[in-house]
């Protein structure tokens, strides 16, 4: 079963690399978040000792995780948000579509969230005759191509100016050609406002959810999030369960470091904390506020010491922007909902190793995601171990699909090697003739060709060590 | 079969049982604050640095005196040629605003219904939201807000200019110091917000675009009440 998916992310990697357009629009968009996201760290001191409290920060919530979820419950209890639980996608869809039936509601307007990506719900929703409007620009750009998301910070980043213009021009109802950024996100403002307007709901996601005040924080530059949770009368807060943090004092460094290492801001524009539907004598505000807490297979991960590390992740994007891989193939090629460095060990940890196998072995295993990474996720490290995981079944973990990312011809290689070494006189014999004519070896033979179609060949040397040593003696150690 | 509602009890019980069996992996790492501990600015630089930091964000400020403020913003109103401005009545700033406004000219008008009763004219006839602030943010530059009764949470986004009464002597050194400060950490009213400037968006060809969905100006009144 994996030998048909193992070759997506190849495949489609490959395809991107010959799309020029495609690959200016990322190196561009990368090089400047690089850079605007160095400026902000101008004291390395700083940046180290953010970086250390962050990640003890997420350690801390990770840690003390089951209570810190059923605090955040009945704290939400207290402020009157409904706080429901979902194992799978499948299952929180259904809960969304329970509390959206229960008041009648046929339009939900939706501020960015990556777990309702995550669980297809707006394709789930139609389908039961609900429309689901993205209402992030981003998004918006893309659901009106019917895409997915190529960044989880910014959705249509790989799509330019020009494909923009004409898209709005021809799917936006009394819409010029217009190539100005201004006029087009006035298009935009003007359709999204009306639908803010009328809709029966409004969806949002959760940066943060503080478990001793029962807050939910949203961190946005739009306002559409705003626009979502406070304009129609019903809001609904999807999340996955690693999300919460004990204390509200806890959210100010996570926050200061997440908008600094996402997009290079100090601060973003909108830093919403929602603690309740509307009180006694407000007058706006949804009137039933919902929570949504999703695992997905977040407590499997949990279980395991190592990759629970994966779970810290404050969602900044950073290391898909400084990973050489992502810049240079976006982030439709990984066929993830979570591409780039992150979505590599993540999505094999959700789907399993075998379904996923191919993503783990996109990687230069440079180091720079584990580098950049706000809360110090060891991602290179757990890259490899998930590419053992993939061939191996020899280790207790509780990663899925074990062992099944090992293909025929991986096997077949492996086992001849273990054969040949562990026969003194065969592996004499091999290796006289790889000394003597592995030069002559065609570059594009089968095997070697994957290898040589960006490097040298390699050339094995003249004479293996162990003739050399009985040549020349191992006197001079 | 189960029911709905039992389907969603067990998860909750098969969530937290599986996390729970996890167990414990290690003593709690300590939290080392001293990096947030470090700013520590006098009154007078917090106004500097906020200034800074929301004026790099396109927000716009205008200066005034405790006494003055009120003429300043109706000033700002007639010289943008505002038709109206909305404010909440029974809040404290908008309260004093309203005691100094003189008839004619731009209309004060007040959130004093329930949005239901006024999402249209919220939508379609106002020209900018008046709302006071809980205080400020030096480090980064922000605004804090506490909408509720007297100041509804629509008054800051839905408007296309938002003005917004800052007292220099409220701005704290950063968020974290805020949190402490405003007793933010224990309760929260169901809304509170932090604003550095006006909505944007780099969505397209990651080009900055003001007022994609909120408001395309935001104006600080800033009270120097330092003296
Ligand atoms: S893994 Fe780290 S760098 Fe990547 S999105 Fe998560 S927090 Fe950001």
């Amino acid at each position: 079963m994996h030998a048909e998916n193992e070759v997506h992310f190849r495949d489609a990697a490959a395809k991107a690399l010959l799309d020029p357009q495609l690959r200016a629009n990322f190196r561009r968009a990368m090089d400047g978040l690089i850079t605007k996201r160095k400026a902000q760290f101008p004291d390395p001191r700083d940046l180290q000792d953010l970086r250390d409290l962050s990640t003890a920060i997420r350690s801390r919530s990770l840690l003390c995780l089951p209570e810190l979820l059923e605090q955040l419950e009945a704290s939400c209890a207290r402020n009157g948000i409904k706080v429901h639980w979902a194992e799978t996608c499948e299952q929180a869809n259904q809960l969304i579509l329970g509390i959206l039936q229960a008041k009648g509601a046929k339009t939900l307007v939706k501020g960015k969230s990556m777990v309702s990506e995550e669980m297809h719900l707006n394709a789930f929703l139609e389908s039961k005759g609900i429309e689901a409007l993205e209402s992030d620009l981003g998004e918006y750009i893309i659901q009106l191509d019917g895409e997915t998301p190529s960044h989880i910070i910014m959705p249509a980043i790989h799509k330019n100016k020009d494909q923009i213009a004409r898209q709005f021009s021809q799917k936006i109802k009394d819409a010029k050609y217009t190539e100005d950024v201004d006029e087009l996100t006035a298009m935009a403002r003007k359709v999204l406002r009306q639908k803010f307007l009328d809709a029966d709901a409004g969806l949002s996601g959760v940066n943060f959810a503080v478990a001793e005040t029962g807050t939910l924080c949203l961190v946005e530059n739009e306002g559409n999030g705003r626009m979502s949770t406070h304009v129609p009368p019903l809001h609904i807060a999807v999340m996955g369960l690693e999300k919460v943090v004990a204390r509200l004092e806890d959210v100010a460094p996570l926050y200061a470091i997440l908008t600094r290492s996402a997009t290079g801001q100090a601060v973003s524009t909108y830093f919403n904390l929602i603690t309740g539907p509307r009180g006694a004598g407000e007058k706006d505000g949804p009137q039933e506020v919902h929570l949504v807490i999703l695992d997905n297979g977040r407590s499997r991960i949990y279980a395991d010491p190592q990759l629970r590390a994966t779970l810290r992740c404050i969602r900044c994007g950073a290391c898909m922007n400084h990973c050489p891989v992502y810049t240079r193939v976006g982030g439709h090629a990984y066929e993830a909902i979570y591409p780039g460095p992150i979505g590599k060990i993540l999505t094999p940890q959700m789907e399993g190793v075998g379904v996923r196998h191919d993503l783990i072995h996109g990687s230069s295993l440079c180091g720079a995601c584990g580098e950049v990474c706000p809360v110090e996720i060891p991602i290179p490290e757990i890259l490899v171990r998930l590419r053992r995981e993939a061939t191996h079944d020899d280790m207790a973990s509780t990663v899925a699909g074990k062992a099944t990312g090992r293909t025929a011809t991986e096997d077949w290689a492996w086992r001849l090697w273990a054969g040949v070494t562990k026969r003194p006189a065969l592996y004499r014999v091999a290796t006289w003739f790889a000394t003597r004519f592995g030069k002559a070896l065609p570059a594009n033979a089968p095997l070697i060709k994957n290898w040589t179609q960006s490097r040298t060949k390699p050339v094995p040397a003249r004479r293996s060590l162990s003739e050399r040593m009985r040549a020349e003696g191992a006197s001079h150690e | 079969m189960s029911s709905p509602n039992s389907s969603a009890a067990d998860s909750r019980s098969a969530i937290l049982g599986r996390l729970r069996a996890a167990g414990d992996s290690g003593p709690l790492p300590a939290l080392d604050t001293a990096v947030l501990e470090r700013r520590q600015w006098s009154a007078a630089e917090r106004v500097t640095r906020l200034r800074k930091g929301m004026e790099a964000v396109h927000t716009e400020f205008i200066e005034a005196t405790p006494a003055d403020w009120p003429a300043v913003i109706r000033a700002f109103c007639e010289r943008e040629g505002l038709r109206n401005l909305l404010y909440g009545p029974t809040s404290e700033a908008g309260s004093a605003l309203a005691a100094a406004w003189a008839p004619g000219g731009p209309q004060l008008k007040p959130y004093d219904r329930p949005v239901e009763d006024f999402k249209q004219e919220l939508f379609g006839d106002i020209d900018a939201g008046f709302t006071g602030t809980v205080g400020g943010v030096a480090e980064t530059g922000g605004l804090l807000l506490m909408p509720g009764p007297a100041e509804p949470r629509l008054m800051s986004l839905v408007p296309p200019v938002h003005i917004a009464l800052l007292r220099a002597s409220t701005i704290q050194d950063s968020f974290w110091s805020a949190v402490k400060a405003l007793g933010w950490g224990r309760a929260l009213p169901p809304n509170a917000l932090m604003i550095s400037g006006p909505s944007k968006t780099a969505d397209i060809e990651q080009t900055l675009a003001y007022g994609v969905h909120g408001p395309k100006r935001l104006i600080v009144v800033l009270v120097d009440d330092l003296k």
